[in-house]
C-alpha cells in the first residue's frame, strides 16, 4: 500500500477520535439549546470551572484562598488533606448543580420570554462572570490533573498495523478513553431521555414550552436538569481535554470548537453533535495533511469553520436539525 | 453650586499636584487568559524585586520605585491601552513581555521618548540601536536564541549538521515566526533541512502536528511555543515517543509549569535560558523583606522558577539602569529620556551581579548606541524529571549570521519609517 494511503488512514482515525473530543463539547451546547432555546455561550468557561473545581477539591486547595488571605491577612492555601478522584469528581458535579440552580434563579428565571439574542447576551454576561470567579476561587496558574485516564501511544495498535501494513498508527490512550466515555455518555443521556420521567419533562420543554406548562410540567425545575447535565458534560469534556494541557485558562478557548460542529450537526440533536464532531475532526485532520504543508500549515481551527459553511449552504439547520418552517 | 465649585476646586488642585517623587515602573502584566501562567511568575518577580528596593534600600538612589501594573491579557490591543493609561505617570521604562505588544509600541515610544525594554522577545532587528533608537531588546534575541541552539546542537554533532532534518514547531504569531529567517539561513549555510510546523493560537490541539513529526522523523525539533502550546508539544512528545533530548524550546519554552504536567515523562526535554538557574542570595532577601513582610505581588510560591528569576532579572537590569541615569544626570528623579540615555551606556559586568546578590545571572555585557541587544548569549537547560539543570556556559551566538540579518531588517525599518541612523556621528 502507498505511503500516502496509510498515512492518510492514520490521520482519518486521529480525526475521527479529535471529534469524538470536539463532540463532548458541542453535546453541553445541544442539551442546554434543545430544552431551552438559550445558546449557551458559556459552555467552554463551565468546562474550565468544572476542571479547576476538580482539581481544586482533588488537592484541598482552599476555595477563594487569595481573597481571604488579602481580606484578612491570612496565609491559607490548603486544607491539609487530599480528596481521592472519584470523591473529588461527586463533589465537583455536586458543585455544577449549584451552579444550575443558581443560574436558573439568579439569570434565566427573569427573562423567561425575553428574545433569544437577550438570553444569548445574558450566558455572555455568564461566561465573564464565571471567569472571573473561577480566578477568584481557585486562581490562574496551571493546575496538573491526574484521575487516572490512561496516556500515550496504544502499543497494541501500534504493533498490529505494523505487522499488517508496515508502519505502526499513533493513536493515543487517552483518545480512545475520551471515545468510551462519549459513547457512554450519549447513551446515558439517550436513555435518561426516553427512559426517565425527568427526561420526558425535557423532551416535552423541548418540543413545546407551553403545552408542557399546560400538563404541569415545571419549567424551572426542567432548565434547572438541563444546566445541571450541560454542567456535568462539561466537566466531562475539561477533565479529556485538562489531561493533556493541565488545567488551564485555555480550556474555556475550546468553546470555539464546538461552533463549527453544532453548525454542522444542529444545534438541536445530540447523534448530530456526535456526528458533526467527527465530520469536522476527519476534515480538518485530512485537509491539514494533504493541503496544510502548501499553504503555510495550521489551517485545524479555520478549515472547520469553511467545512461548517459549506454545510449551511446546503442544509441551514444542520445535519439533524430540526427543519424551521415559517408560515406567513 | 457652591459643592460644585469646592468640588471642582479640590479636584483641580488635586489634578494639578506635582507627581509623587517616584521612580514609575509600568508592568503591561498578564495575570488574566490563556497566557496568564507563564505572565504571573515574570510579574511577581518584577514587582518583587522592585519592592525589595524599596524595602531593603530605600528605593534606588533614595528614591522610592513604584510598578504600576496593567492587565493586557497578553491582547495586543489592551497591550496599547494600557500604554495609553500609564504612560502620564511618569513611567521610566515599558516592559510588555509580548512581541504583537512591542511591535505597535515602537513607534509610538520613540514619538513619546520613552525606553521600550523587550528581554528576548520582540522585534529583533532592534537590536540595531542606530535605527531604534528606543527600544532595547539586551541580553539576547529570538535570532540570537535560533543561532544558540544550531550553535549548540553542531557542538553536540562534532561541528556537522549535514544532512539533518530540523523541525520548527512554531507558534502561529509575530513572535513564533521570528527565527524562521534566521533559521532558513543557518539551514543554507549548514546544509540540515528545515521543516516549518505552525501551530495555531492558543496550541491546545496539536495532534496533526505531531504526527507529521512522528511520520518524517526529524533529527531535532525546535519549538517556538508560549502558553498551553508549550505543555501540549511536551505531552505530544511523550505520546508519540519522541527523543525528549532531541526535543528544544527556546526560552518561553522552558518553564517549570510547561513540564510540571509531564513530570518523569518530561525527563531529558531541553531548552534555553538567558539567565542562570539556581539559589541565589536575592532570592533570601526576597523572601525576608517582601514575602514575610506581605509585600509580595503574588503568593510567593513561584519564587526562584524560571520566570519569577526571569521576572527579576528585568527589574534588576531596569533598577540598574535607573540608578546609572540619576549618576548621568545627577538628579534622583529621572525622566525617561535620562532613563533611554543610561540604557544605551548600560555595563553589566560580574561585580554589578554580585553586588545585587545574583551572581552569574545573566552574561556579562555593554549596551551601546549601535548595539541595544547585548551579546545574545543563552544557557541550555534540561529537566531532569523533577527540576530544569543547568547544562552548558554561557553560549555564543553567531553574529556573522545573525548581525546582516538585523542590519538588513533594520534598513528596511529605516526606509519604511523615514528614519535616519542616530549614531552617524559617533
Amino acid at each position: 500500500m502507498p505511503d500516502q494511503l496509510i498515512f492518510a488512514m492514520e490521520v482519518i482515525l486521529n480525526g475521527l477520535l479529535n471529534g469524538v473530543m470536539y463532540s463532548l463539547v458541542a453535546l453541553g451546547f445541544v442539551l442546554i439549546f434543545k430544552a431551552s432555546g438559550i445558546f449557551n455561550y458559556a459552555q467552554g468557561v463551565m468546562a474550565l470551572f468544572a476542571a479547576m473545581t476538580l482539581v481544586g477539591i482533588q488537592q484541598g486547595r482552599v476555595p477563594f484562598g487569595h481573597l481571604i488571605n488579602a481580606i484578612f491577612g491570612t496565609d491559607i492555601h490548603y486544607f491539609g488533606w487530599e480528596v481521592p478522584a472519584l470523591a473529588a469528581i461527586l463533589m465537583t458535579v455536586l458543585i455544577m448543580i449549584a451552579f444550575a440552580y443558581l443560574v436558573q434563579r439568579f439569570v434565566f428565571k427573569h427573562l423567561v420570554g425575553q428574545e433569544p439574542i437577550i438570553l444569548f447576551m445574558a450566558t455572555i454576561g455568564l461566561a465573564y462572570f464565571l471567569e472571573g470567579v473561577s480566578d477568584l476561587m481557585w486562581g490562574s496558574e496551571i493546575r496538573n490533573l491526574d484521575v487516572g485516564l490512561p496516556q500515550g501511544i496504544n502499543d497494541w495498535i501500534d504493533v498490529t498495523t505494523f505487522e499488517a501494513l508496515g508502519y505502526g498508527f499513533f493513536i493515543d490512550n487517552l483518545d480512545i478513553a475520551a471515545a468510551i466515555i462519549a459513547a457512554i455518555l450519549v447513551m446515558s443521556l439517550i436513555a435518561y431521555s426516553q427512559y426517565t420521567k425527568n427526561g420526558r419533562a425535557m423532551r416535552a420543554v423541548a418540543d413545546d414550552h407551553q403545552a408542557a406548562l399546560s400538563v404541569g410540567i415545571s419549567l424551572n425545575y426542567v432548565w434547572i436538569l438541563v444546566w445541571s447535565l450541560a454542567g456535568m458534560v462539561a466537566l466531562v469534556a475539561g477533565v479529556m481535554w485538562g489531561s493533556k494541557s493541565g488545567v488551564q485558562f485555555s480550556l474555556s478557548l475550546i468553546a470555539l470548537k464546538a461552533l463549527p460542529v453544532l453548525m454542522l450537526g444542529g444545534f438541536t440533536s445530540i447523534p448530530g453533535a456526535i456526528v458533526g464532531g467527527l465530520i469536522i475532526g476527519v476534515g480538518e485532520a485530512l485537509f491539514e495533511f494533504a493541503i496544510g504543508p502548501m499553504i503555510g500549515g495550521a489551517t485545524e481551527n479555520w478549515f472547520a469553520y469553511v467545512l461548517a459553511l459549506v454545510f449551511l449552504v446546503f442544509r441551514p439547520q444542520g445535519l439533524f436539525g430540526e427543519k424551521i418552517i415559517e408560515r406567513v | 453650586m457652591k459643592k460644585l465649585t469646592i468640588l471642582a476646586l479640590t479636584s483641580a488642585m488635586v489634578a494639578g499636584t506635582p507627581a509623587m517623587a517616584d521612580l514609575v515602573f509600568p508592568s503591561l502584566s498578564y495575570r488574566t487568559g490563556p497566557y496568564a501562567a507563564g505572565g504571573i511568575p515574570f510579574a511577581d518577580g518584577y514587582a518583587d524585586y522592585m519592592t525589595l528596593l524599596n524595602q531593603r534600600d530605600g528605593g534606588i538612589g533614595g528614591v522610592e520605585t513604584r510598578v504600576v501594573e496593567c492587565e493586557t491579557a497578553y491582547n495586543t490591543e489592551r497591550g496599547v491601552e494600557c500604554y495609553e493609561s500609564t504612560r502620564g505617570e511618569g513611567a521610566l521604562v515599558y516592559q510588555p513581555l509580548s512581541t504583537g505588544i512591542t511591535y505597535q509600541l515602537i513607534p509610538r515610544t520613540t514619538v513619546d521618548g520613552i525606553p521600550l525594554h523587550t528581554m528576548g522577545y520582540g522585534r529583533t532587528s532592534a537590536a540595531n540601536g542606530n535605527i531604534f533608537s528606543h527600544t532595547f531588546n539586551y541580553p539576547a534575541n529570538y535570532w540570537d536564541a535560533a543561532s544558540v541552539i544550531i550553535n549548540q546542537l553542531l557542538e553536540e554533532n562534532d561541528g556537522s549538521l549535514e544532512g539533518q532534518t530540523i523541525a520548527l514547531l512554531y507558534h502561529n504569531s509575530a513572535y513564533g515566526r521570528e527565527p524562521i529567517r534566521t533559521l532558513q539561513t543557518l539551514a543554507e549555510q549548514e546544509g540540515f533541512t528545515l521543516t516549518e510546523i505552525a501551530v495555531d493560537h492558543p496550541g491546545q490541539e496539536q495532534g496533526n502536528q505531531w504526527l507529521q513529526i512522528r511520520r518524517e522523523r526529524p533529527d531535532y525539533v525546535v519549538m517556538w511555543g508560549w502558553g498551553v502550546m508549550n505543555q501540549v508539544a511536551v505531552q505530544e512528545a511523550i505520546n508519540t515517543r519522541y527523543p525528549m533530548e532531541n526535543f528544544i524550546g527556546n526560552w518561553w519554552s522552558g518553564s517549570d509549569h510547561d513540564v510540571e504536567q509531564a513530570g518523569a515523562d518530561a525527563a531529558g526535554y531541553r531548552s534555553l535560558n538567558m539567565n542562570r538557574l539556581g539559589d541565589m542570595p536575592v532570592f533570601a532577601e526576597i523572601q525576608e523583606h517582601v514575602i514575610d513582610a506581605g509585600l509580595a505581588a503574588g503568593d510567593g510560591s513561584n519564587l526562584g522558577n524560571v520566570l519569577y528569576t526571569r521576572g527579576m532579572y528585568a527589574a534588576f537590569l531596569a533598577a540598574e539602569a535607573a540608578a546609572l541615569a540619576q549618576e548621568m544626570s545627577g538628579e534622583s528623579e529621572i525622566t525617561p529620556a535620562h532613563m533611554r540615555d543610561a540604557m544605551e551606556a548600560l555595563v553589566i559586568d560580574a561585580e554589578t551581579m554580585e553586588a545585587a546578590g545574583m551572581p552569574g545571572i545573566g552574561p556579562e555585557f555593554a549596551v551601546s548606541c549601535e548595539d541595544h541587544g547585548g551579546t545574545g548569549m543563552a544557557i541550555m537547560q534540561q529537566w531532569d524529571g523533577e527540576q530544569w539543570v543547568t547544562l552548558t556556559d554561557f553560549i555564543a551566538p553567531d553574529d556573522s549570521v545573525t548581525q546582516p540579518l538585523v542590519l538588513e531588517d533594520s534598513a528596511q525599518y529605516a526606509e519604511e519609517n523615514g528614519i535616519e541612523p542616530q549614531c552617524a556621528e559617533s
